[in-house]
């Protein structure tokens, strides 16, 4: 197991090295720079721009400007952002902690929805309520993510019970420490719920299905023949085995947790990463998303090879050493 | 096998009733010109964010209520009691062409102006709702096909070829699969909208720019399915058969390969329309996607996030939302149908 | 024990239909049979004759629906199976008749161990049971498993077929029942590890006495294990009688017929006949 999980992480640096060069060349050919800003106001002299260029690297060839941003990178230095004029570790280390609290809340949400709908639904396949918690996924999956953001934020503003957006209130420094924690939570209850409602849903069908399954598998029948009562079949033995394949999705959960929330922050106005990095997309701030890429593309890896250590790790019919 | 499939699909009710309703849309789509009472772009800046005009059954005939700004600080418009504007039917309208060569200078239904018709009520420069919704339309109704068809053609050459002959091209074409599904979706997409925004620049172009984007994600996952079916089908005897009577690569691939893949193609194709579709909405949304004079679902959408706070009764200017939501369940819902059908095995997958 | 006033097991007119309609399907239509203390009664037919059908209504293990029980009355010790409650039924299974069944690869749960699986049973049955452990290791004993405390730990998967089979048996036997229905015991398994399993079975019906259902479409493995054979042909009984009789002078078309199917030792080359259900009818 564990040559195979060092295997699988030294794959991962030409893997890196390929996407880094990828979207280096992409924002290298976008046309335009940083500094197109700065062109378009009159009153900047052109020797001006062109000394930040050369500061910057900007007139030197594409390949020039990768290896050394490569060198930079590989020492641990992921350089300056030209926006906010402070490292881009720094910026990103600023940010990361609301998306993280974000991700992780609505990814807690989605499971304590899922987990149990999803047993319901199976174990009273074909009742009422089986059929409603059916179509509500339906119209969970079906609903785009931003849409419902976009709702949620009339919502707020309408009802007026909680904020438009925002991680914090205005008066946040004044309040007591729990007060503090609370003015959080109250931010971070609307985003949750719209960015963990898709998952909820997705979770939840194959939840059922797992179930389902599992309830038609021949081992099941045997603890039927042995007496075990009803209830423990199905939270016990039904239950191990349907969540299995869930358990694996913890990893892919993993990959997501600072790239996933870009839409829902953009449009609720939740200063988090996924806000930083589409702006810093958009006012092609190349260090901060190189940094993301970098960062984002690990995580997706790394993501994925926790997906394959956790299903070794559920199901014990699974193994990697050869 | 079509055919069949079809019939299979009519014989279940929800099957039938999306096919049904979704071949409406596209129906509706396709002849947007005619039916829609205005141009996406025909503005009327004195009738902002007008509300959907009330329509009646006046004097032996339909009509629209007339309205009056009562407080333009909050496009508050009130119905002026016993004034109305006559629906005519096949109305003179400017001249457009249909499909790009028809010359048509008339439109199914529309009042007479100064007197407007918003049956979704207008937006922000008095723009009629309906009518960008209806032109809008094709986007969403047509992304989605060209996308699967521009992935599962690259899909299946790539994964085809890659299963086939394995060695050098196999190794390199799965790399650049997993390069690409190494990079979180959305950072790819927005890279690349920036990079290749001016080889298309009109607003036109930038849809197929966008079809393109969401391809050039989307093909990596069926290239490698594609590859491993390959090759569990490629050690048959059937393809060692057409293989000594001498057929070349490429038709035993197209006659041998991809009919056994079929079912696989037709499920996955299915079901991962909805992604186009959302897609789209989302880049157009974000302001990154289908551009202003033309219109999408979610180009519409994005101008309501700029006044959200204000938009205090405008819920008209939600439609694209909800026109979204139906698209995509519609299809989710035939998506999942097709698959029952196809193999009722292949159940919802993480 | 209590006295032999009765049989064990006594079938009367059961009828199990599954589906309902126009498709429905009588898996099991009037059938009737006995099976007394410590006798071992086969039950033989090809696939699909409404064997495992049958089995499992003992307890009533078949999900309703799509099965129902149509009819008829199953008495167990001379109470009806088909008419107690749930939790009465509970306690049969298991602890009065126990099962073994065909695929011992996904008969046993993947993600427990031989240990928890085995231990299940004795908890639920045999609550007076202090050293469950023990209990365990001793019924992996009794079935041949060599090392039983090493084996316990074990998942199902790290087992071969044979093993995997033996612990079935031993999770069957943990609770002593007084009926064990063995259905197509050794169908999946390799010819010699059939014959292991055979002689296992044979080996607990002369150490514990219990009576034994075993449910098999092969005459083959029967002959010198059961006291009693009953033929079954598309959810009927067709015959019913001790084995020597019904092996020397099968009374049925079909018996005889699936007596053909039996390749013989020596009987060089002999062609496995098929049958002909058609043929069958119409002599019947
Ligand atoms: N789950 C089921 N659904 C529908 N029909 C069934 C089901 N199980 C069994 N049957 C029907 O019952 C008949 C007898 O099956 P079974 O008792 O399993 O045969 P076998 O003798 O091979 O054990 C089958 O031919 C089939 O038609
Ligand atoms: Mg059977």
């Amino acid at each position: 197991m564990k040559t195979y999980i060092l295997r699988r992480l030294l794959l991962m640096i030409p893997m890196l090295l390929g996407v880094s060069l990828l979207v280096f060349v992409l924002v290298y050919i976008s046309p335009g720079n940083y500094l197109d800003a700065l062109k378009a106001q009159r009153d900047i002299p052109a020797e001006f721009i062109a000394k930040k260029e050369r500061e910057l690297g900007l007139d030197r060839p594409w390949y020039v400007q990768y290896v050394s941003w490569l060198g930079r990178t590989v020492r641990g230095d992921f350089g300056e952002s030209w926006s906010y004029r402070i490292p881009v570790a720094e910026l990103l280390a600023q940010r990361a902690p609301a998306t993280l609290a974000l991700s992780l809340t609505s990814l807690v949400f989605a499971w304590a929805i899922a987990v149990p709908l999803g047993v319901f639904a199976a174990v009273y396949r074909n009742s009422i309520f089986d059929k409603l918690s059916a179509l509500s996924a339906y119209a969970a999956l079906s609903i785009p993510e931003f849409f419902l953001a976009l709702l949620a934020v009339i919502f707020a503003s309408q009802w007026g019970v909680f904020p438009t957006g925002g991680l914090s209130s205005i008066d946040h420094d004044y309040l007591s420490p729990v007060g503090q924690l609370w003015d959080y939570v109250h931010h971070l209850i609307l985003p949750t719920i719209v960015l963990g409602i898709g998952g909820a849903a997705g979770l939840m069908r194959v939840m059922r299905t797992n179930m389902l399954d599992v309830i038609q598998s021949e081992y099941v029948m045997t603890a039927r023949a042995k007496g075990v009562p009803e209830n423990v079949i199905m939270f016990r033995h039904v239950l191990r085995n349907a969540i299995n394949p869930l358990v694996t999705s913890l990893g892919f959960a993993f990959s997501g947790l600072l790239s996933g929330a870009v839409l829902v922050e953009n449009v609720m106005n939740y200063p988090g990463l996924g806000q930083l990095i589409f702006q810093a997309f958009m006012r092609k701030d190349r260090d901060v998303v190189m940094a993301a890429v970098i960062i984002g593309s690990s995580m997706l890896i790394i993501g994925n090879l926790i997906a394959d250590i956790l299903l070794a790790w559920v199901d014990p019919r699974i193994r990697y050493d050869k | 096998m079509t055919s069949d499939l079809l019939h299979q699909i009519l014989r279940r009710r929800a099957g039938a009733f999306c096919l049904v309703v979704l071949i409406l849309f596209y129906v509706a789509a396709f002849f947007a010109p005619l039916l829609a009472p205005y141009a996406t772009s025909d503005q009327d800046l004195t009738k902002t964010y007008h509300p959907p005009t009330g329509v009646v059954w006046q004097e032996g005939r339909l009509a629209v209520r007339l309205y009056k700004l009562v407080d333009p600080t909050c496009a508050k418009y009130e119905a002026e009691p016993g004034q109305f504007a006559p629906i005519h039917f096949w109305v003179k309208a400017p001249t457009y062409h249909f499909l790009g060569f028809i010359p048509v200078s008339h439109r199914l239904f529309g009042v007479e102006a100064p007197a407007r018709l918003y049956l979704l009520g207008s937006d922000e420069t008095g723009r009629d709702v309906f009518s960008r919704l209806l032109y809008g339309s094709r986007v969403s109704l047509t992304i989605g096909l060209i996308g699967i068809l521009i992935t599962t053609v690259i899909g299946l050459t790539v994964g085809g070829l890659a299963g086939y002959f394995g060695g050098v091209f196999d190794s390199v074409a799965m790399r650049g699969t997993e390069l690409i599904m190494a990079i979180p979706g959305l950072y790819l997409i927005i890279a690349l909208r920036a990079a290749l925004a001016k080889y298309f620049d009109d607003s036109d172009q930038i849809f197929i720019l966008i079809v393109v984007i969401l391809s050039f994600i989307g093909w990596a996952g069926t290239a490698r399915v594609i590859r491993g079916l390959t090759l569990s089908l490629r050690n048959r005897p059937f393809i060692y058969a057409a293989e000594a009577l001498g057929q070349g690569p490429v038709t035993i691939l197209w006659k041998h390969l991809f009919p056994n893949l079929f079912s696989y193609l037709i499920v996955t194709s299915m079901l991962s329309i909805p992604g186009y579709i959302l897609g789209e909405a989302a880049l157009s949304f974000l302001g990154i996607g289908i551009q202003e004079p033309s219109t999408s679902w979610g180009l519409m959408l994005s101008q309501v996030q700029d006044l959200k706070v204000f938009m205090l009764n405008f819920w008209w200017l939600l439609t694209p939302g909800l026109a979204i939501f139906i698209t995509v369940i519609l299809f989710n819902v035939l998506g999942d149908v097709v698959r029952d059908i196809v193999d009722p095995k292949l159940k919802t997958q993480v | 024990m209590t006295s032999v006033s009765g049989p064990l097991l006594k079938v009367n007119n059961l009828q199990v239909d599954f589906g309902s309609g126009d498709t429905v399907t009588h898996a099991v239509n009037d059938i009737s049979f006995q099976i007394r203390d410590g006798e071992t009664v086969a039950i033989v037919g090809e696939s699909g004759s409404g064997k495992s059908v049958t089995a499992l209504s003992l307890t009533r293990l078949l999900p309703t629906p799509p099965a129902h029980y149509v009819g008829g009355e199953i008495l167990f010790n001379g109470r009806n199976t088909l008419a107690l409650s749930e939790n009465d039924l509970r306690k049969v299974r298991g602890k009065q008749i126990a099962y073994i069944f065909q695929e011992p690869g996904t008969s046993l749960n993947p993600v427990f161990t031989i240990e928890y699986q085995i231990a299940e049973a004795i908890q639920l049955h045999r609550p007076d049971v202090t050293d469950v452990r023990a209990e365990a290791i001793r019924a992996l004993d009794l079935v041949g498993i060599r090392n039983p405390a090493q084996r316990l730990g074990d998942y199902p998967h790290q087992l071969s077929g044979g093993m995997q089979q033996r612990v079935m048996i031993a999770m069957a036997l943990a609770c002593q029942p007084k009926l064990l229905v063995a259905d197509e015991p050794t169908t999946a398994l390799d010819v010699t590890i059939q014959k292991q399993i055979m002689d296992l079975l044979r080996d607990i019906k002369v150490k514990t006495g219990m009576s034994i259902m075993l449910i098999t479409h092969n005459f083959g493995i029967i002959a010198d294990i059961a006291d009693r054979v009953v033929v079954m042909f598309r959810g009927k009984i067709v015959e019913d009688g001790p084995t020597g009789e019904v092996l020397r002078h099968p009374k049925h078309p079909y018996t005889r017929a699936l007596i053909d199917c039996v390749p013989k030792l020596g009987a060089k080359q002999r062609r496995l006949r098929a049958i002909d259900h058609a043929e069958i009818e119409a002599s019947a």
